[in-house]
C-alpha cells in the first residue's frame, strides 16, 4: 500500500525538549490536510511515547506512516526495556525515580493512555534490549 | 460570494519592491510568491493582517481603502471612526476636535464606532451567560483571526463568538438613525474610518452580514492628515462624543477581554502570538480559559498599519483621555433591540476563496506526491525559488501552479 514515510529523532538527554518529534509531526499532519481530530489523537498517544522514551529509555526514533485511512506511528528505542508488558499496562503503575515524579511525571498513566487515544497499541520489548511501541489510528 | 472575488487587500508598488522576500518569508499564511523579481500575493490565501505592509523594507506594499473623495457619492454622510483614531494625536484634549473636525471635512454625522463596541461588550456578556458557546470563546472582532480560523482552525468554529463586529453594530445603528431622522435611503452614505486592511475587506465583502453595511472604508492614515489642519481651527467643539471607556478600551489589545466580564480570559496580539494560541486551544491545554481575545496586530487595533502612531504611543495617549469618558455609555436597554440584533446575520462565508472540495484518495495522492517532491529538496527553505518553503515549492507545482519542471536553485547550483 502506498505511504508517506516520516522519521524523527528523539533526544535521549534532554528533558525539556521532550514532545518535540511529536510536536513536528503535529504540525507535519496539519499542513497535509488531515482531519484535526485525528492530528489530536495522533498527537497524544505519540506524545506520551516519546517521554516514555526520554525518561525511560535513551531516546530513540520515531517512524511516522501515513496511508488513506491511518496513520502507523512505531516509536524504537534500545534501552533497558520492560520486564513485565501486562504490569506496565496498568494504570497506576510506575517505576519512574522520585526525581523525576518532581517533574510532574510518573503517574503511570502513558502508556494506559497510549491505548485509549489508539486503535491499536502495541507494546515489544525484551529487557536489556529495547522497547518498540506501534500506535495505529485510523483517520476519519 | 462573488463580491469576495474583486477585493483585494494589499497591492504591490512594482517599482518600489526590490524582490527581497522579506515579506514572502515572514507571511503567516504562506500568501506571497516572488515572481521575476517581484512579490505578488495569492489573495485566496491572504487573510488581510496586515504584515507584509509593515515588515516590508522599501515601503512597497500598500494597503488598499476608499479615497476620502468617495463620501461626495453620497449627500447625507455618515462617519464611523475607530476608537484608534483617538489615539493618533499628540496632547488631544478632548475628542470632541476630533469628531468636529470630521464633520467640518464634510461628513453631516459622526457615530463612534466605540459606542457599538460597549453594545458589543453587553451583548457578549448576555452570550456568555446564558448560551452554551464552547469554551474557550474565541474572539472574532479581528476580521484577520476570524478568517485564519476559517482557513487552517476549521475545528475551532464552535469556539467562535457569533457576534458582529463593533462597526458592524454602529452601522446598523447609524443608519437606521438616519432613516428615522427622515433621510431617503439613497442619500445616505456610511464611512467606516478603518485602522487596516483586515477590516476593509470585511466590511467590503460582508463578512457575517447579508450585505455590506457600509459605503466605502476610509483610512485612518489619510483621514488624519486631513483633519489635522481642520482641527487647528476649531475653537469650540461640538459635543458630539457619545462613547464610555467600556468603548475606548477596545482600541487596545485586552480591552475587548475585559468588557466580556470574565475573569478568566486571555489577550493575545500579534499574529504569530496568535497561531501559538490557536494551536494551544487546538491541543486543548486552554480549557480552562473562558474568553480569548486575539488581534492579529500587536498591541490590538491601535497597531493596524493604516495608523500614523505608533501602537505604545497611542497606547498610552488612550489611557490618558480615559478619565474623560464615562465609564459606559451605551447599554442594551437605552438602544432597545432583541438580542439577534448583535448576531451573524450569516456565517461568514468565503467560498469564492476556498479550494474545492477532494475526496480522501486524491488529498491522500497529493500529499504522497506532495512528499516525494519535497523528499528530493535540501529542506532549508531558502526561498530562492521564490516560494517562501520548500514545501510549498511542491505544493504549487503539484497544485499546477508553477511549472511541473520548475528548479530548485540550490540543488541546481
Ligand atoms: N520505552 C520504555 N522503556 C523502558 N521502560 C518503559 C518504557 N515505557 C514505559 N516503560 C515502563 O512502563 C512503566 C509505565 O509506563 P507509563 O508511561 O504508563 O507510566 P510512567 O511513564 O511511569 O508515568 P506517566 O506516563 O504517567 O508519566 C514505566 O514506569 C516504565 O517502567
Ligand atoms: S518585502 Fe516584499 S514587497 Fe517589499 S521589497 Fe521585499 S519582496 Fe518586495
Ligand atoms: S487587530 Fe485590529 S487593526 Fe489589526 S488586523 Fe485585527 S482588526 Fe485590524
Ligand atoms: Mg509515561
Amino acid at each position: 500500500m502506498e505511504k508517506i514515510h516520516l522519521e524523527f529523532d528523539v533526544d535521549g538527554r534532554n528533558f525539556v525538549s521532550a514532545g518535540t518529534a511529536t510536536a513536528k509531526v503535529k504540525a507535519c499532519l496539519k499542513e497535509m490536510g488531515i482531519n484535526p481530530d485525528d492530528v489530536k489523537r495522533v498527537a497524544i498517544a505519540m506524545y506520551e511515547g516519546e517521554i516514555n522514551m526520554v525518561i525511560h529509555a535513551n531516546g530513540g526514533k520515531a517512524l511516522v506512516d501515513i496511508y488513506v485511512d491511518k496513520v502507523v506511528v512505531k516509536l524504537i528505542d534500545t534501552g533497558k526495556g520492560i520486564a513485565d508488558i501486562n504490569l506496565a499496562m496498568k494504570p497506576g503503575y510506575s517505576t519512574a525515580s522520585d526525581d523525576i515524579r518532581q517533574l510532574g511525571f510518573g503517574a503511570g498513566m502513558g502508556l494506559p493512555n497510549m491505548k485509549k487515544h489508539s486503535d491499536e497499541c502495541i507494546v515489544e520489548s525484551e529487557v536489556g534490549k529495547g522497547t518498540t511501541v506501534t500506535l495505529i489510528t485510523n483517520l476519519h | 460570494m462573488d463580491r469576495l472575488k474583486s477585493l483585494h487587500t494589499v497591492m504591490l508598488n512594482s517599482e518600489r519592491c526590490k524582490g527581497c522576500v522579506t515579506c514572502m518569508k515572514r507571511c503567516p499564511t504562506q500568501a506571497i510568491r516572488v515572481r521575476n523579481g517581484k512579490a505578488s500575493v495569492i489573495y485566496d490565501k491572504c487573510i488581510g493582517c496586515g504584515e507584509c505592509v509593515r515588515l516590508c523594507p522599501h515601503q512597497a506594499k500598500i494597503a488598499s481603502y476608499d479615497k476620502f473623495e468617495v463620501i461626495n457619492d453620497f449627500k447625507y454622510k455618515i462617519a464611523l471612526p475607530a476608537p484608534s483614531l483617538y489615539g493618533q494625536f499628540n496632547n488631544l484634549k478632548d475628542v470632541n476636535y476630533v469628531l468636529t473636525g470630521l464633520k467640518r471635512l464634510g461628513f453631516d454625522e459622526v457615530f463612534e464606532v466605540g459606542r457599538g463596541a460597549e453594545l458589543c461588550s453587553h451583548a457578549t456578556q448576555v452570550l456568555l451567560n446564558k448560551e452554551v458557546i464552547k469554551k474557550p470563546v474565541i474572539s472574532t472582532a479581528c476580521p484577520a483571526v476570524l478568517e485564519l480560523v476559517y482557513a487552517k482552525y476549521k475545528n475551532l468554529k464552535d469556539n467562535l463568538l457569533k457576534l458582529l463586529a463593533p462597526v458592524d453594530v454602529a452601522a446598523k445603528l447609524a443608519r437606521e438613525g438616519a432613516i428615522e431622522k427622515g433621510i431617503p435611503e439613497e442619500d445616505i452614505g456610511v464611512f467606516f474610518i478603518s485602522p487596516c486592511p483586515a477590516k476593509v475587506f470585511a466590511l467590503k465583502a460582508g463578512i457575517g452580514v447579508k450585505k455590506p453595511l457600509v459605503d466605502g472604508v476610509l483610512a485612518i492614515s489619510e483621514v488624519y492628515m486631513k483633519l489635522l489642519p481642520e482641527m487647528k481651527k476649531i475653537e469650540e467643539p461640538e459635543k458630539l462624543s457619545k462613547m464610555g471607556v467600556l468603548g475606548l478600551n477596545w482600541a487596545a489589545s485586552s480591552g475587548e477581554a475585559i468588557g466580556a466580564g470574565r475573569p478568566k480570559y486571555l489577550a493575545a496580539d500579534g499574529i504569530e502570538n496568535v497561531i501559538d494560541i490557536l494551536n494551544s486551544i487546538e491541543d486543548g491545554s486552554l480549557s480552562d480559559v473562558d474568553f480569548i481575545e486575539l488581534n492579529a496586530c500587536i498591541s490590538g487595533c491601535v497597531g493596524g498599519v493604516l495608523n500614523v502612531e505608533n501602537p505604545f504611543v497611542a497606547r498610552a495617549r488612550l489611557r490618558g483621555l480615559r478619565s474623560k469618558f464615562p465609564q459606559t455609555a451605551n447599554t442594551l436597554t437605552d438602544v432597545g433591540k432583541s438580542f439577534d440584533y448583535y448576531k451573524w446575520e450569516e456565517e461568514p462565508d468565503y467560498t469564492s476563496k476556498s479550494k474545492p472540495v477532494e475526496d480522501r484518495q486524491q488529498v491522500f495522492n497529493k500529499m504522497l506526491e506532495i512528499q516525494n517532491l519535497y523528499s528530493t529538496l535540501p529542506q532549508s527553505d531558502c526561498g530562492l525559488c521564490g516560494a517562501p518553503s520548500c514545501r510549498a515549492f511542491c505544493e504549487d507545482i503539484v497544485n499546477g501552479k508553477i511549472p511541473k519542471d520548475s528548479k530548485c536553485l540550490m540543488l541546481d547550483r
